[in-house]
């Protein structure tokens, strides 16, 4: 099956939405190549499950090609259509199974050499589309803060190591009531720019009670849903047959009520609640690559606009000779290994905000809970500097957002 | 009476033994090479490095995956086996030219390889190669598994193949199981464990493995791929980081053990190179050191280094080489033709 046949009668296995977009669009999907269709409709087929920003990414990007001549349309996608794929990839069910499509795609690609080629002609595509349309003016700058170190006592290591270069570096910090000052200024901000899924708040542990107004995950709180999966997923192992492939296919077509979600919550986050488990690496196991991992997704996807998230202890890696001697406490942490893996992720979490539209514009900070150290980034701040400036968090933030 | 210069260079040849270690799997510049990472590989750096000849940019052309590019590795042809599955290398192994030309019993080119996943790796299923023809494989964590029947559900995050995919294990039969401990590592099941219950990781494990059988076997090829550092696709940077210094210190006790022993001693050459790196944290595509799926110049290219025997010391080469370049330098090293290796003898070693 290649995308110039396609017909509307095949998309009824699509959400009401999603099909809708197809059918809008169908003119101009027919006219694109299969290399790269089947990545499109893997965002479209989930279009009723998508954040705002998500949806209005697919309907600028799709107004743009249907806008195009075939000829417009061929000059484009030139270099996608250059990619040769297998007769067995054409003739999958990529309509209805995109994301398995791209993943079969993908491993194709590296096998035949060809994934550089594809790489170019999606990166710039991708900024070609940038210039083309651009995202529409935010409300307010964004704001990220990312709270590391919960429970540790001290820490001898330089901290905000990839940080300190991009802001100002602060030693004298007052830690008193520092995340409940953080928590009340980011409810603030979603108070004053009330917009759905726009400002968040995500813990690797327990999380405390928020506002409404902000959109929240917390590990502690996805535990329930963490354990079934990881039935689910020793079920599947278990299974002849079953490979790593067939497992992550399966994963990707678990629903909230596959895993004991409520139904009557929010379908949209119950979605992405359960994909930062059956498509992260990693945060099925340890808390602080589920924050971290939930970071870059809220900003991937959701492109919040404030997202405050507070790093806590992970469980401890249990080293070899511990299994053999039956001597574990699977409940020990590990807080200096959770410090230092909150440390390079509150530095992802800077780079994947800088990624976003606006970004000259943006303001974060990183702090060491509980204690007298943080970073502030800002357009005005000074970079790679420090400031032994006595400051409570409350009127740090005050500072960067200014 | 002396004989000439030409029998005592051959002789030297036949003596020659060859380690390689893979500094697996997975390792970016940033976290060991690169200033910002060398606190990290304190006994590479200050103990190594200067005997050996380094190579800067060592770029892996194939597919990322650990079993594919370690086979890679192996074959000196950029493999496009299924990274998942248990099967053998689609070209002729660097264990089965080795055997072949040079006459070799099996005994004498081994790998200690972390995981299922590898069981296959000591040999093609080429004709006129393949079945018999190339080294004899071992897998620690699976003796241990062996030795220790029915723990596996205590012990699944030791026994776990990769962290990868985490729960995937490739089941594997084989005829060389515990009494491979007994035969030929001259170990008993319970000795095995027990120490094995000081060690904290499975490639320590290996470590132990490969210097029990440079003690008993002093295989002239032996080849152990490390592991430890696959631990970044949990996300965890400190435990990344923490694989990347045990790999290091790992690797020295190998040139150590082998520098104390006399059938090493100043006729080794030791290798150590990363099967590949990591993606780099500014690809939008990737999650930073986590994976290494989006092919970008961080996660392809990486370093190796050589020293011991026949090898200038303290020798910096920031021309670029391949890593299916090493097959064709070990060949020419050890006397040897790997005919269907893609890549180029480095010159700079020979």
């Amino acid at each position: 099956m290649r995308p110039n046949n396609l017909q509307a009668k095949q998309f009824a296995g699509y959400p009401p939405q999603a099909r809708k977009v197809v059918e809008s669009h169908l003119a101009a999907l027919r006219e694109l190549p299969l290399s790269f269709v089947p990545s499109l409709l893997r965002e479209i087929i989930d279009y009723d499950y998508k954040f705002p920003a998500e949806r209005l990414a697919i309907d600028s990007e799709l107004a743009n090609v249907s806008s195009l001549s075939p000829a417009e349309i061929k000059a484009r996608f030139r270099p996608f259509a250059e990619i040769s794929l297998s007769l067995e990839l054409e003739q999958s069910d990529w309509i209805n199974h995109p994301a398995q499509f791209v993943e079969q795609q993908s491993a194709y690609l590296w096998t035949t050499h060809q994934l550089d080629a594809f790489r170019i002609a999606a990166t710039e595509y991708g900024a070609r589309l940038q210039v083309l349309v651009p995202p529409g003016p935010i409300p307010i700058h964004r704001l990220g803060i990312a709270v590391i170190g919960q429970g540790m006592a001290s820490f001898d290591g330089k901290l905000f190591r990839h940080l300190r270069e991009h802001g100002t570096y602060f030693d004298h910090v007052k830690p008193d009531d520092g995340f409940r000052l953080l928590l009340d200024a980011v409810t603030e901000r979603a108070k004053a720019h009330s917009i759905p899924y726009a400002h968040w708040y995500i813990d690797g542990g327990e999380g405390v009670a928020s506002s409404p107004l902000l959109t929240s995950v917390s590990y502690k709180e996805l535990e329930p849903v963490r354990r079934t999966l990881l039935k689910l997923m020793q079920a599947d192992i278990d299974r002849p047959g079953m490979g790593p492939e067939e497992l992550r296919t399966h994963m990707a077509r678990l629903t909230p009520a596959d895993v004991g979600m409520d139904a009557k919550n929010d379908s949209v986050l119950e979605r992405f609640r359960l994909k930062l488990f059956t498509e992260g690496s990693g945060t099925q196991i340890f808390s602080t690559t589920f924050a971290q991992w939930a970071t870059r997704e809220v900003l991937r996807r959701a492109q919040a606009l404030t997202l405050l998230v507070r790093y806590a202890p992970r469980q401890r890696q249990l080293p070899m000779n511990e299994l053999l001697s039956g001597t574990l406490d699977p409940a020990a942490l590990d807080l200096e290994g959770s410090l230092v893996d909150a440390d390079l992720a509150a530095y992802y979490h800077w780079i994947n905000q800088q990624r976003l539209f606006a970004s000259e514009r943006s303001s974060f900070l990183a702090w060491f809970e509980g204690h007298s150290q943080a970073v502030a980034i800002a357009p005005f701040l000074p970079k790679g500097s420090k400031s032994s400036q006595a400051i409570d968090l409350g009127k740090l933030l005050a500072l960067i957002v200014s | 009476m002396g004989a000439s210069p030409f029998v005592r260079g051959e002789a030297a040849r036949k003596n020659r033994k060859v380690i390689v270690i893979t500094f697996g799997g997975g390792a970016r510049d940033q976290e060991t090479f690169a200033p910002e990472g060398q606190e990290n590989i304190p006994n590479l750096l200050h103990d190594l490095i200067p005997q050996s000849s380094f190579f800067t940019h060592v770029t892996n052309q194939g597919i990322l995956g650990h079993y594919v590019a370690t086979a890679s590795l192996a074959t000196g042809v950029y493999e496009t086996l299924n990274n998942f599955s248990a099967v053998a290398p689609q070209h002729p192994t660097v264990f089965e030219y080795f055997r072949k030309d040079l006459k070799r019993p099996s005994s004498d080119a081994w790998v200690v390889a972390p995981s299922n996943g590898f069981n296959r790796i000591g040999e093609s299923e080429c004709r006129s190669y393949g079945r018999g023809q190339g080294a004899r494989v071992i897998l620690p964590k699976h003796l241990l598994s062996a030795a220790k029947p029915g723990a596996s559900a205590d012990y699944g995050h030791l026994l776990r193949d990769n962290y990868e995919t985490p729960l995937y294990t490739p089941q594997i039969s084989g005829d060389l199981e515990l009494h491979q401990l007994e035969m030929i590592l001259k170990l008993s099941v319970d000795d095995f464990v027990a120490h094995a219950r000081t060690l904290s990781s499975p490639d320590e494990l290996s470590v132990y493995i490969a210097k029990r059988l440079m003690k008993q076997d002093a295989p002239s090829l032996l080849w152990v791929t490390m592991h430890d550092i696959d631990v970044a696709h949990t996300g965890a940077y400190s435990l990344y980081v923490d694989a990347i210094r045990r790999t290091d210190r790992l690797c020295s006790e190998i040139w150590h053990a082998a520098q104390s022993d006399p059938e090493y001693a100043g006729n080794t050459t030791l290798f150590i190179l990363p099967d590949f790196g990591r993606d780099s944290d500014f690809d939008a595509g990737g999650n930073g050191f986590q994976h290494h799926r989006t092919g970008d110049a961080a996660s392809r290219t990486t370093w190796m280094m050589a020293l011991g025997a026949g090898v200038r010391q303290g020798v910096l080469y920031d021309n670029p080489i391949q890593s299916v370049d090493l097959v064709p330098t070990l060949g020419a090293i050890m006397g040897f033709s790997p005919a269907q290796a893609q890549g180029k003898p480095i010159r700079e070693l020979l």
